[in-house]
């Protein structure tokens, strides 16, 4: 357990991370979808359109079906909660939030995945075929992203000798060199795939399409309307915001603050917002040329992912 | 072609290429072997309440050289029966529950003889195209109901889609029975859009009718206006100038044009390259403009019209080069991603044998090695040397891709070739000698739409008056294709399947 930072100021970090996630990541997916727009030749919606569709949302009636269970009202909340949670303890803008000294990087993945899961449970609980088939087919994602992810995980904690993120922060921080090792690279490769399978992103799912046969993460949210679509459009953008501030974090932590301080808050807010656009820009620019794969081939990618993420371990411990 | 020797002996030439006979019910199998057996296709069979009895016209087309032979039918008014085409025919199949859900005439040793335009709320017996057959009854519940084959075994599960679909799609209910991701079969069921377009037609003058054939289907504004001009001219015996089957032909191309850059776009777009998708829109839009420039419509409405065509202006070369050069990009850019081309290639294969026992034409025959187009087979004007068809063996998602892109190009070629030797714009005449012509021999029109062939017979009265209008969009005969050719196929390549042959509901629904 790390002290050092005074109680307030660690707070403080916490809920300026919280609030940011909260409107940084409709935020983020309007940027990467004007970017597309713009790359495509089209005017595209403004950039805040996002937190518009979920204030419209939120005024909305929630209709549910009879065959709903209380899972499927759930699955919303514990997908916004567990990533409030993440965005509260991970080291997104300083080194030591509040309970820094819990965000393990095992408990900060899965965590997030918890989402995934709630929202596969809620999409089986609609009983609808779609919803079954869409779960089935996050699920068969999921089940070949997460190895990759652990392993992942894994060599990067090697060189830290912790898999504690503030920790692993910290340390990158004072040795940059580490940064270029190969395993950071080959880590590094392996942690976009998996953003871009979790996070339903081309091309492994295409969230734009409206074609239901072909959805994956589209047709498990389907069934939900007003306030529960708004709280799952809101946790997908918010995932995806805490994704890439962790891949930021692990991959180019410069910026993050290091020590308590209004001006470190600020420095570390500011970078850590440029950070996550430019890659949030540089997703939406990788989008724009790919197309989506088969879905038979993505377990190849993943697959590919894995072995990368393995090589990245051997790598660490070859090094260490 | 010769004609078979079998055929009867009071057959007279009543058309453009056309001859007929009447023939009673019991020769009508052979004679139809026969023709089928010189490679003819069965093109449209047509019912006609005459009032006082009833009558069935089967239309067999061939060629090239443009050979049509009519064979009608009498049918007994109180017990309406014909002999089912169905052992040997795929489409005369469908051609006959048509007719038994419309006029009620019963096809004798159909194997399938359920319902196939009539939904089941619909009470039996009654059939909307009979004279007197009154007002819109009250519906009922399940009259004729609508059994799916059920399918089972461990882990099959079903999926039902639409017929409200999530995009701005017609109405189409599919059904799948799936094990994992892998369709085990597929049952589509359309005609939710069913309009009386035919009944509709019925009374109203030769203008009116144009209007109505325009709007058949939206997209196919020139293959079905242009297939109702020529029925209507074939009727009155009207000799159409060159000058305006010319212009025709370009407008008819013009057609193609947009529609499949709006394809090859959407093709794209299924597959999550919405980059191509954005510059197909923005080609299809400047082909829209360049139509409106053309006719005065975006859709080409009103550029064909009987006795010939009436445009403001025919479209430059320099525009329909600049028109290639963007699409030559467009085909680069797509070409050029290996996810696209990889998402294509041998996705939902429909091999000849199917092609050709289902009688599938057009776009999507082409694309499984039939050669059949009508732009050869039963020409407006002579083409030239400026065109050939374009035919892939392939099948699959990729080759129904190439036909599209091939024939854009060639489409190209030929409107440099046709306004080289048109110009002129407003080319109506009328050149008529109708001594002699029975009202019910009729017209027969064919155009080569940008989806496949269509067809129109058309008879009129006296008075020029319209008594009866059967229309044939290809996507009647080429749906039955898709369930086939989704052997193998995964549940999530439906869609690119569907949008590779991209068939209508209102023009298959009348």
């Amino acid at each position: 357990m790390r002290t050092g930072w005074p109680a307030a100021s660690m707070v403080a970090v916490s809920l300026l991370q919280v609030v940011g996630v909260l409107v940084g990541g409709p935020l983020l997916v309007g940027l990467m979808r004007t970017v597309r727009c713009r790359l495509e030749g089209r005017a595209g919606p403004p950039v805040r359109q996002p937190l518009l569709d979920l204030r419209k949302l939120a005024r909305r009636e929630r209709t549910t079906s009879d065959e709903t269970s209380w899972i499927f009202p759930l699955a919303p909340l514990v997908l916004v909660g567990s990533t409030v949670v993440v965005a509260a303890i991970a080291p997104l803008l300083a080194t030591d939030p509040a309970y820094g000294w819990s965000a393990d990087l095992f408990a900060v993945v899965f965590l997030l995945l918890l989402g995934s899961v709630a929202l596969a449970l809620g999409a089986l609980d609609s009983g609808t075929a779609f919803g079954g088939m869409g779960a089935s087919r996050a699920m068969t994602i999921g089940a070949l992203s997460e190895p990759a992810l652990l392993v992942v995980i894994l060599a990067l904690s090697v060189p830290a000798h912790s898999s504690n993120l503030p920790a692993i922060v910290t340390r990158s921080l004072a040795h940059p060199l580490w940064l270029a090792t190969p395993e950071r690279l080959l880590a590094l490769v392996a942690f976009v795939i998996v953003i871009v399978a979790e996070s339903g992103r081309l091309p492994v799912d295409n969230p734009s399409t409206h074609l239901e046969l072909t959805m994956i993460h589209e047709a498990m949210v389907l069934e939900y309307s007003g306030t529960d679509l708004a709280l799952i459009k809101l946790g997908e953008s918010m995932r995806l915001a805490v994704l890439m501030a962790l891949f930021a974090d692990l991959f180019v932590p410069w910026g993050v603050a290091s020590a308590p301080g209004p001006i470190h808050l600020v420095v570390g807010l500011a970078t850590t917002v440029a950070k996550v656009a430019a890659l949030g820009v540089g997703l939406a620019i990788f989008e724009v040329t790919v197309a989506k794969l088969r879905l038979f081939r993505v377990p190849e990618l993943l697959a590919g992912a894995f072995a990368l993420s393995v090589l990245a371990v051997l790598s660490a411990l070859v090094v260490a | 072609m010769s004609l078979p020797a079998k055929l009867p002996e009071d057959l007279r030439p009543v058309g453009h290429h056309r001859v007929a006979a009447t023939v009673q019910g019991g020769d009508l199998k052979d004679l139809a072997a026969s023709l089928f057996a010189d490679g003819m296709r069965l093109a449209l069979v047509s019912g006609h309440d005459d009032g006082a009895s009833i009558r069935t016209v089967y239309l067999f087309t061939g060629g090239p050289p443009d050979s049509r032979v009519e064979l009608h039918v009498p049918v007994d008014r109180s017990r309406p029966q014909v002999p089912s085409l169905a052992g040997l025919s795929f489409p005369a199949s469908r051609f006959e529950r048509e007719l038994s859900d419309l006029f009620g005439i019963e096809p004798v040793d159909h194997p399938q003889p359920r319902r196939l335009v009539l939904h089941q709320h619909w009470p039996e017996g009654w059939h909307p195209m009979r004279y007197g057959s009154g007002d819109v009854p009250p519906m009922v519940v399940d009259a004729g109901s609508f059994p799916f084959v059920p399918v089972d075994g461990t882990g099959v599960y079903e999926i039902p889609v639409g017929p409200v679909h999530a995009g701005l799609i017609e109405p189409g209910h599919f059904r799948f029975w799936v094990v994992g991701e892998t369709i085990l079969r597929m049952k589509a069921r359309l005609w939710f859009v069913h309009k009386g377009i035919e009944r509709l037609c019925e009374g109203k003058d030769v203008a009116a009718g144009l209007e109505i054939a325009e709007r058949i289907s939206g997209d196919t504004a020139v293959g079905h206006g242009l297939a109702y001009c020529l029925a209507v001219e074939d009727a009155r015996r009207t000799q159409v100038p060159e000058d305006a089957q010319l212009v025709r032909s370009a407008l008819l191309e013009l057609e193609r044009l947009y529609n499949h850059v709006a394809d090859i776009g959407s093709l794209c777009n299924d597959v999550g390259f919405g980059l191509a998708q954005a510059w197909a829109l923005t080609l299809r839009e400047h082909l829209l403009r360049l139509n409106r420039a053309v006719t005065g419509h975006r859709l080409l409405r009103g550029g064909v019209v009987p006795g010939g065509a009436r445009v403001l202006r025919l479209p430059s070369e320099d525009e329909l080069g600049e028109i290639e050069q963007r699409f030559e990009e467009l085909v680069e850019l797509i070409t050029s991603s290996a996810l696209v081309m990889e998402r294509f290639t041998g996705t939902a294969i429909l091999d000849e044998a199917h092609a050709r026992d289902l009688g599938v034409i057009g776009v999507v025959g082409r694309a499984s090695g039939r050669t059949f187009d009508a732009r050869i087979t039963h020409p407006l004007a002579d083409l030239r040397d400026g065109f050939s068809p374009t035919v892939h063996s392939g099948g699959d998602v990729m080759a129904r891709f190439c036909v599209r892109v091939d024939e854009v190009r060639a489409s190209l070629s030929l409107m440099v070739d046709l306004i080289r030797r048109s110009d002129a714009l407003d080319a109506v005449t009328w050149i008529e000698d109708r001594s002699g012509v029975q009202p019910s021999e009729g017209g027969v029109g064919i155009a080569e739409g940008w989806r496949g062939a269509v067809v129109h017979r058309v008879e009129l009265d006296e008075e020029d008056r319209l008594v009866r209008v059967k229309v044939v969009d290809p996507s009647f005969l080429n749906w039955p294709a898709l369930p086939v050719c989704l052997t193998d196929t995964i549940v999530p390549d439906f869609p690119l399947a569907n949008k590779s042959f991209n068939l209508s509901y209102a023009g298959n629904d009348l």
